[in-house]
Order: structure tokens, then sequence, then C-alpha cells
């Protein structure tokens, strides 16, 4: 029972940082634009969630600064592809590339420094409530906020007007821009969304996963969120689910490897990875009738006046 | 008033060829604050980045080593991008053609095999890379799973396969617990062109590649479908072009190229099968592939040009102590000038002022 406990609180905390950033990029994608950079701006925002959080001893100092530091890459990001047209694809690629650089170069006085992660939610009675006690009232701050979020963007864009025209610059800017809305501060306004969020995810690693900040050590987690806004067919309800079974595989395949099975390592490793090439194509292929992904998803647009 | 982007009527042939040099120029203003914001002095920093290499044989031999892989790899990718394919898993390629290589190596080391290991060795190399870049090209084609994703997932796969290698079966008995295979044999090693000098083979075969490029995309049909794909994929269908078929060829060149490039860097200058063979050349033929505007020739400048930076970062690290991750920043930056350059092929801007606008808008 203990190790079941163990297993499924590590479970939650692999999967958060997946569910923030993917959540992030969902609403990204929602208007009609692909950010390839969600791995540079967690590397980034890992680097500096970990820097704020050491310089000022807080914890919401450093998610504060993983935030801005993601929203401020997806800045440039939404500079490029809505102000000046650029191909969304290259851009994203671009921005990967600038953050495991620039998280490098912030990072690297931080290399070798701890601090305390943040501390788990202690509500005395419930928290102490047998196997689900620490599951449900023990977790960290992100566990819960990561909930919160994507409850909300569920509400958001299912249960407001404002997300209905989100979804409107997704599926048809022309339509949309016909109609009167600004597509482009509209999707300027989704991009930095999802940048702030995947600054979030990459805090996530060094303020509660790990006391400390290692260069790499998002680990193409940006990549495998992209991959799970695929896998939920851009539905906020799937995206959960898929957030916790790729954790549930990464953290699975570090037991094996614990329990020493006779399978190398490395094999265990490149699980996640497989998984996700094997889920892309599954749930590709088994859709019918047309695709679920936004229309104008990763289109150039330039209003015409 | 208020700048809007606008569609020019054609492409603007002055801008297309100046827009590099411009991008080159921003990055090296951009590079300068930063060196400021480091605290180091941007002249200084400047020349050890871009002058000082140019100035010593070795590092010139050390560039064009550098250019080598950068350039096999980014030719092969610009041919899938011109084919509006996104193959951006060439480093996982790279890292499959250098561990098929190596097997051949690895097999055949000590014994009294002859001249025919190097070939074998080359030609498995590019073998797996071209089947490696064909998983994500038959995942598209087939499932219609985006092959950005799936290429780059196996980059984490291929790279976690050749850790295993080296430090398992592979590992070199007489390596003192290193993870790495043992030196190849001569006859398993790509010669040099200058006796007790760096540069070897490789670069000849790079400069092959750059020359086949540039007939294909310019003088045979297949050249020109892979342009029209890309270009125009409606007049494309229209014409009987075959799109998927085209993904799987160009992955598979893509593919074989990197994998090419794997082996040769192994078997010449590294000499033997490690973790960390390279520094990322996957990722910055990306940059060099789009630097050099997807075309042959410019590919080959942009190769030589990013292989300076890195040369460059290596000096400006042990010269000024400047961290190596600048050189990462260097390149991301200026693929985004590059790109955002680019745009001012296809728009121009425009200040209009707020009466006009509504009168336009209203009209």
């Amino acid at each position: 029972m203990e190790l079941v406990e163990a297993i499924i609180l590590s479970v939650l905390a692999a999967s958060t940082p997946l569910l923030i950033a993917a959540t992030g990029e969902l609403v990204t994608e929602r208007s009609g634009v692909l950010n390839l950079g969600v791995e540079g701006m967690m590397i980034v925002g890992a680097a500096c969630g970990f820097g704020g959080a050491w310089l000022s001893g807080s914890i919401i100092v450093g998610a504060l600064c993983g935030i801005l530091a993601g929203a401020a890459l997806s800045l440039i990001f939404a500079l490029m592809t809505l102000g000046l047209a650029v191909n969304q694809v290259a851009t994203g690629l671009a921005l990967t590339i600038l953050g495991i650089g620039l998280s490098g170069l912030i990072g690297a006085r931080f290399v070798g420094e701890r601090i305390s992660t943040a501390p788990h939610l202690h509500i005395p009675g419930l928290s102490d409530i047998p196997l689900v006690g620490r599951i449900l009232f023990g977790e960290d701050a992100f566990v819960y906020l990561s909930i919160a979020l994507i409850i909300g963007v569920w509400w958001f864009l299912y249960r407001t007007r404002a997300g209905l025209v989100l979804r409107a610059c997704g599926d048809n800017h022309v339509s949309a821009h016909a109609l009167g809305y600004p597509v482009l501060r509209i999707r300027l306004l989704a991009v930095l969304f999802g940048g702030a969020c995947a600054g979030l995810a990459g805090a996530y690693l060094p303020l509660a996963y790990t006391p400390f900040f290692i260069p790499g050590m998002t680990a193409g987690r940006g990549w495998i969120a992209l991959a799970l806004v695929v896998f939920s067919s851009w539905r906020p309800a799937r995206l959960v689910i898929g957030a916790y079974l790729f954790g549930a595989v990464t953290i699975l395949q570090l037991h094996a490897q614990g329990a020493g099975i006779g399978i190398p390592s490395q094999f265990m490793s490149a699980l996640p990875y497989l998984a996700t090439v094997i889920v892309l194509v599954l749930l590709s292929r088994t859709r019918t009738g047309g695709s679920t992904a936004p229309a104008a998803l990763g289109t150039v647009f330039v209003p015409d006046r | 008033m208020q700048l809007v982007l606008e569609k020019r009527a054609e492409r603007s042939q002055t801008i297309a060829l100046i827009s590099p040099l411009i991008a080159i120029g921003l990055t090296i203003v951009t590079m300068s604050l930063l060196f400021v914001i480091l605290g180091k002095n941007p002249l200084a920093a400047l020349d050890a980045y871009s002058i000082a290499p140019l100035t010593d044989s070795y590092s010139l031999q050390e560039i064009a080593v550098k250019a080598t892989p950068l350039v096999m790899i980014a030719i092969g990718l610009s041919l899938c991008y011109l084919a509006n394919a996104w193959n951006i898993g060439a480093e996982g390629q790279f890292l499959i053609g250098a561990v098929a290589g190596s097997w051949i190596a690895v097999k055949t080391q000590g014994t009294e095999a002859g001249h025919w290991v190097l070939p074998a060795m080359l030609l498995a190399g590019a073998a797996a890379g071209a089947l490696y870049a064909l998983i994500p090209a038959l995942c598209r084609v087939k499932f219609g799973a985006s092959e950005i994703l799936t290429s780059l997932m196996l980059v984490y796969v291929a790279d976690l396969l050749l850790d295993y290698l080296v430090r398992g079966p592979w590992r070199d008995p007489a390596g003192f617990n290193f993870p790495t295979t043992a030196e190849f044999d001569p006859v398993a090693t790509v010669p040099v062109l200058i006796e007790g000098g760096r540069l070897h083979l490789g670069a000849i075969i790079a400069l092959l590649v750059v020359a086949g490029a540039f007939i294909v995309l310019g003088r045979t049909i297949k050249g020109f479908e892979i342009r029209v794909v890309g270009a125009a994929p409606r007049a494309a269908r229209f014409g009987g072009f075959n799109a998927d078929q085209l993904i799987l060829l160009t992955f598979a060149v893509s593919g074989a190229l990197a994998g090419l490039a794997g082996i040769i860097e192994v078997a010449g200058p590294v000499g033997h099968l490690q973790p960390g063979i390279s520094p990322g050349y996957g990722f910055t033929a990306i940059i060099v592939a789009f630097l050099g505007r997807l075309n042959p020739v410019g590919i080959l400048i942009a190769g030589l040009f990013l292989a300076l930076t890195f040369i460059g970062g290596e000096q400006a690290q042990i010269t000024m102590k400047i961290p190596l991750d600048v050189t990462k920043v260097f390149q991301g930056i200026l693929l985004f000038y590059v790109l955002a350059c680019d745009s001012l092929i296809l728009y121009r801007f425009r200040l209009i002022s707020a009466s006009r606008q509504v009168h336009r808008g209203a009209g």
C-alpha cells in the first residue's frame, strides 16, 4: 500500500509539468497558432524559476520568474509569426534553440546550488486518511494549480463568448476577421498564455520536482507536451488523461529500472519517447471523418485592409 | 498612424540577396549587446568569434571539419523543407548512422579485414540513417501522424541506444571503464587529406553532395516536383505529382545524408564511438538550411559560417572565459533574424494613417 501511494504521488508530480505546458499550448493552438518552442520556453522557465527562487528565497517569486520568462520568449515568437508573418514551424524551432542556449547561460551560476522545494499541503485529519489522504490533500500547490488551470481553460473555451471567438480564430481566421474580431490581437494573447504556462511548467521542475537546476533538465518534456495536445484532439478533458498516462509511463519505467528487471536502463528511459510515437500513430489512424485539429492551425494570417 | 504588413506583388530579388547579410549584421549588433551585459569587451569577443579562427591554419582546417557534417545534413534537410516535409530529427539519424557504421568497425576490429571496411561502414551509415528517417515519414504518410513530433522523439531514442551500446556490449575492455569503443582500425578510418592535418575525405564528399543537390534541384524533374509540392501543393496535385511519395523520398535522402555524416564524423575526426559525438549538428543544420535559403550553394556558405561560430565559441571560451552556451544563443538569434528578414522578401511594411485606414476599410 505504501508503494502504491508513493507511485501515485510520483505519477502526479511527473504529470504536472506536462499538464501545465500542454494546457497553455492547447489554448495557443486553439487560436490557430502552432508554437513548437514549448521546450525552449520550458527550459528558460526552469532556469529563471530556479534563479528567482534561489535569489529571493521564495518559491512564489521563482514561479513568477518562470512565468515571465516563458511569456517573454513567447512574445518574441508572436512578434515574428503574427507581426512579420514568418513560418510558425521554423520560428518555433528557433525559439527552442535560443531557449536551450539562454537557459544554459542564465542557469550556469546556479548549477550545484540547492533550494528547499515547494511545501506540500497538510490538512490535519484529511491528509492523514490512509491511502487517499496524501494523494488528495497532500500535494504541492502546483498540482492543484494545474488542475484549476485546465478546468478554467475548459470553462473559458466552451462556456464563454471570448472562448468561442478564440476558437473561431483558430478554425477560420478570414471569417473571424470579416466579423470584425481582432484576429492577431486574440492570437497574441493566446500565444502569451501558452508561453506563461510553458514557463511555469519549466519552473515546476527545479521548484517542486527536484531541488536543483541542471542544464537540459526538461529532457524533451516540452515536445511531449506538444504531442499531448495532438493526443487530446485539442480537448481539455482528454488532455488530463493523456498527461497522467504519460506521467505514469515515466514513473513506471523508473520503478522498473529500480527493481532491476534485467532490461538495460537506456531501453526503459526510451519508453516515454517511443510511447509518444506509438500514441501519435494510433490516434491519427483511428480518427475518422477528418482531422479534429483547428482548421487554421499553423497558417499565416495577414489582415486584408 | 499604424504600421501594417502588406504583401508584395512579386518576390523582391534585391532583398532575397541581401537579407542573409542584414540578418548577420543584426545578429552581430545583438551579440555585442549581450557581451556588454556579460561584462566582456564586445570588440574582443567578436574578434575571438569571427576573425581569430580565420588567422591560423589549424582553425581553418577545423572550420572545414565542422562544416562537413553541417553542410551534408543541411542539404538533406533543405530537400525536405522545400517539399514542405518537416524532418527535425536529423540529430537522431546522424547518431543512428554513426552507430550502424561503427557496428562494422567494431566487428572487424583486429581481424584481417581489408579495404572494403570503410566503404561498407559508409554504406551502412547512410542506409541506417535513411531507414531511421523513414519511420516518421511512413507514420506521416500512412497514419497522418505529425512528422515533426515523431522525428524529434526518435532523437532521444537514438541517443539512448548509442549510450547503451558504448556502455554495454561495445565498450572498449581496455578503456578504463570509459563509455567508448576502442579506436577504430586504420582500414575503418576516413583518411585525412593533408598528412598530419585534420581535414579528411569527408569534406570532399560534402562538396560532392552540394554539387549533386545543385544538379538535382536545378536540372531534373524530381527537383522540380519537390519545389512545386512545397510551394504550390494544389498545382502539384493538378500536375499529378505524388506528394506522399516525395515525403518518403526527401526523408529517406535527408536521413541517408545525416547518417553518412554521422559515420564520417565517427570514423574521421573522432576515431571511435562515444556519447556526445555531436554538439547538436542535426539541430544547427536546420539553421544552416534556412540561412542558406534552402539553396545548395547558399548552404555551403552558411555551413562554413556556422562552423566558424562553433570554433569561435571554443576559442572565446578559452581566451575570454565566455560560456559555450553563448554559441547556441548566437545561433538561435541568427535564425530568428534570418526568418524575420526573409519575411521582407514577400511582404513590406507600410505606415498607414488612421483616417486612410477608415477610408479604405469603408471602401
